[in-house]
């Protein structure tokens, strides 16, 4: 019965334009501290704060607007998955450039 | 497997199409019919693969002695770019997945087509867009490039040949590549036929699968790297330029991110092949079936892991070293775990050694040593010696073509009865694969030792001292060539004047040998139940019944 009333929820799934509108400002307003980060040094920090700052950002638009939210949970594992793969290369690549 | 798969008189997918029409070009050109387009694929890839060779062998015809033989320097390099980028990008990385995944894929699963038909064409047309692009850097003013397959900054941001063109292509082939990995990843999980679970699925498809997800995963990273070449060439934005500021080992690291797993995206399918061929010819059914279906898996993996070893004399810090050349060798578990599995098999099995089988023979043999001798390469020391030698040409050669290469001819020969509905010339087969083995050593054994006395490759010309030994490689090049036209040619006239064969002719039991040689434009008569094992030859006696 759950699972019933999920996959209804799931086809009939409409996110109202106002959630669009603020994932928009929130990206805008995260891309502007990005910029401003930029002009400030922040040491070794600087690298850090931006990709953290990137993986917020792609986080709202994988979920909102790319609709992952209400998609079935092997999508979700295979994102995750990619994304680890991804976390795993940067780490790898960081060994070379932090200890060069 | 199944039951009641067999259809008497169906017609063939020779006879009906996708298409209105069911004959003349076009209903080739605009199939959406997966075995449509494996063959034109096919068609492409045996073009390209035949170019790539002649280059090939250009290249040992210049190196037969020192100096100046029949080309000029700059000539050379740009053949020998050419000669790996098109082996690379448009023989090997599609090969076995777009013809044997494409034909075979769906028919193992009980499918009646993959999941996005028309997707598969388009990745069928944006290849030969890709194909075609590399073709005008060739005749372009400015010339053909010579930077290497590899690309490596600065010389490609600073070469004056027709860099960016050439690069751009590789970014469109790779559209190609994610395309099919996508169509195969979903096809695997959504199209299987009634009781085909996860473990019922034979090892070409596992390994199919593990290579769709390395293609969807690792390849966008290369048509990254890719635009931010042809941005540093046009605009000099000072990425990868150490003139500009630029960091040129970033370039090798993002280019390995993609290309050492590319390597896999290569060998795997290979692999599944060599599972599927011997139970077929050992009439035992596979030693380990999980154990070499989680190591396709695994190999995925841990292949990404593992690029920087190809930097190891590039300036990388020594703990990236360290860590890279340790997790190098973690790879080769895997590999190992299967080549015990298959000679397993073979235990006791009641061998028939017909041209398929024995292709796979000279894989193992070959791709052994060219995995073993990529362990000598992966540590650290010793590849200090060896780094940018012979001893690394004839290692990728041995792994690349004696694996790949070897494979893609047994996949031909194994399923050629299938696609075709005729049988080949099985001595004119066997003699091919002897003279192939034989032709390969030839060819390829001396650099190994040429490599380890120092000669460095790409070079245009060499000491006196390296000549008796490039001698006799070209010699093997030759031989290599005959062994080629024979093995081709069998292929080429049989299609047309071959015999007619049954539709199982080496008993085998996944479900490509359950239907019609050649099979119908939707595969089955009816979408079959499977109710055994993969390999399980207790079910030929049914299958006698079937048809």
């Amino acid at each position: 019965m759950d699972n019933q009333e999920h996959k209804n929820e799931h086809e009939h799934h409409i996110t109202p334009y106002s959630t669009y509108v603020y994932v928009w400002l929130g990206l805008i307003a995260l891309t502007s501290i990005t910029v401003t980060i930029a002009g400030i040094s922040l040491g070794d920090y600087t690298l850090a704060v931006a990709l953290l700052i990137a993986a917020v950002k792609s986080y709202l638009v994988i979920n909102i607007f790319m609709h992952i939210k209400y998609e079935e949970l092997i999508f979700k594992v295979f994102l995750i998955l990619s994304g680890l793969t991804l976390l795993v290369i940067f780490a790898l690549t960081f060994f070379d450039f932090t200890y060069r | 497997m199944a039951n009641g798969t067999i259809a008497a008189n169906l017609k063939t997918f020779y006879e009906e199409g996708t298409t209105k029409s069911n004959k003349g070009i076009w209903s080739w050109l605009l199939s959406t019919d997966h075995k449509r387009i494996g063959l034109m694929y096919l068609g492409a890839i045996a073009i390209f693969f035949s170019v790539a060779a002649i280059l090939g062998v250009l290249m040992r015809l210049e190196l037969i002695a020192p100096g100046e033989t029949i080309m000029e320097a700059q000539t050379y390099n740009s053949i020998f770019t050419l000669h790996g980028v098109i082996m690379i990008f448009l023989f090997i990385i599609p090969g076995l997945p777009a013809v044997f995944g494409n034909f075979f894929l769906p028919l193992q699963i009980g499918a009646m087509d993959v999941a996005f038909p028309r997707l598969n064409l388009l990745s069928f047309w944006i290849y030969i867009v890709g194909a075609i692009l590399v073709l005008v850097s060739l005749i372009l003013p400015g010339g053909p490039i010579d930077t290497g397959w590899t690309f490596y900054i600065p010389y490609s941001v600073r070469s004056g040949t027709n860099i960016s063109l050439a690069i751009f292509a590789a970014f469109v082939l790779g559209f190609s590549s994610i395309l099919t990995g996508l169509n195969f990843v979903t096809t695997i999980h959504r199209m299987r036929a009634p009781g085909m679970g996860w473990f019922k699925m034979p090892l070409f498809v596992w390994a199919t699968y593990a290579t769709a997800w390395i293609q969807i995963i690792a390849t966008p990273v290369i048509g990254i790297t890719i635009l931010l070449v042809i941005l540093e060439r046009m605009f000099g934005v000072g990425i990868f330029d150490p003139a500009l500021g630029g960091d040129p080992i970033l370039f090798q690291h993002l280019f390995w991110i993609y290309s050492h797993p590319a390597v896999y995206i290569m060998i795997l399918p290979a692999m599944g092949v060599v599972s599927e061929i011997i139970p077929t010819f050992a009439r035992r059914t596979i030693f380990g079936y999980r154990a070499i279906a989680m190591s396709s898996l695994a190999i995925a993996f841990v292949g990404y892991l593992v690029w920087a070893h190809h930097m190891f004399t590039s300036g990388m810090s020594d703990t990236a070293r360290i860590i890279f050349s340790l997790l190098t060798f973690i790879v080769a578990l895997p590999s190992g775990v299967k080549v015990f599995n298959w000679v397993a098999t073979m235990y006791k099995g009641s061998i028939d050694p017909k041209p398929p089988f024995l292709w796979v023979m000279s894989f193992i043999v070959l791709f052994s040593i060219g995995g073993l001798t990529g362990l000598v390469l992966g540590a650290l020391a010793t590849d200090i010696h060896l780094h940018d030698t012979y001893f690394v040409v004839a290692h990728f050669h041995y792994v690349m073509f004696g694996g790949t290469g070897t494979i893609f001819f047994a996949a031909l020969y194994y399923w050629f009865p299938k696609m075709f509905g005729r049988m080949y010339n099985i001595k004119v087969a066997n003699w091919g694969v002897g003279l192939f083995f034989v032709a390969f050593n030839l060819l390829y054994f001396p650099k190994f030792i040429m490599g380890y006395l120092g000669m460095p490759r790409r070079y245009y010309d060499y000491l006196q001292e390296f000549s008796s030994w490039h001698l006799i490689s070209t010699v093997g090049s030759w031989v290599m060539l005959i062994a080629l036209i024979l093995v081709i040619g069998n292929i080429v006239y049989s299609i047309f004047k071959g015999e007619k064969c049954s539709s199982n002719p080496w008993g085998g039991v996944t479900l490509e040998w359950h239907t019609q040689s050649p099979p119908p434009l939707l595969n089955f008569q009816e979408i079959p139940t499977v109710k055994h094992e993969p390999y399980d030859f207790s079910q030929l006696e049914e299958m006698k019944n079937e048809s």
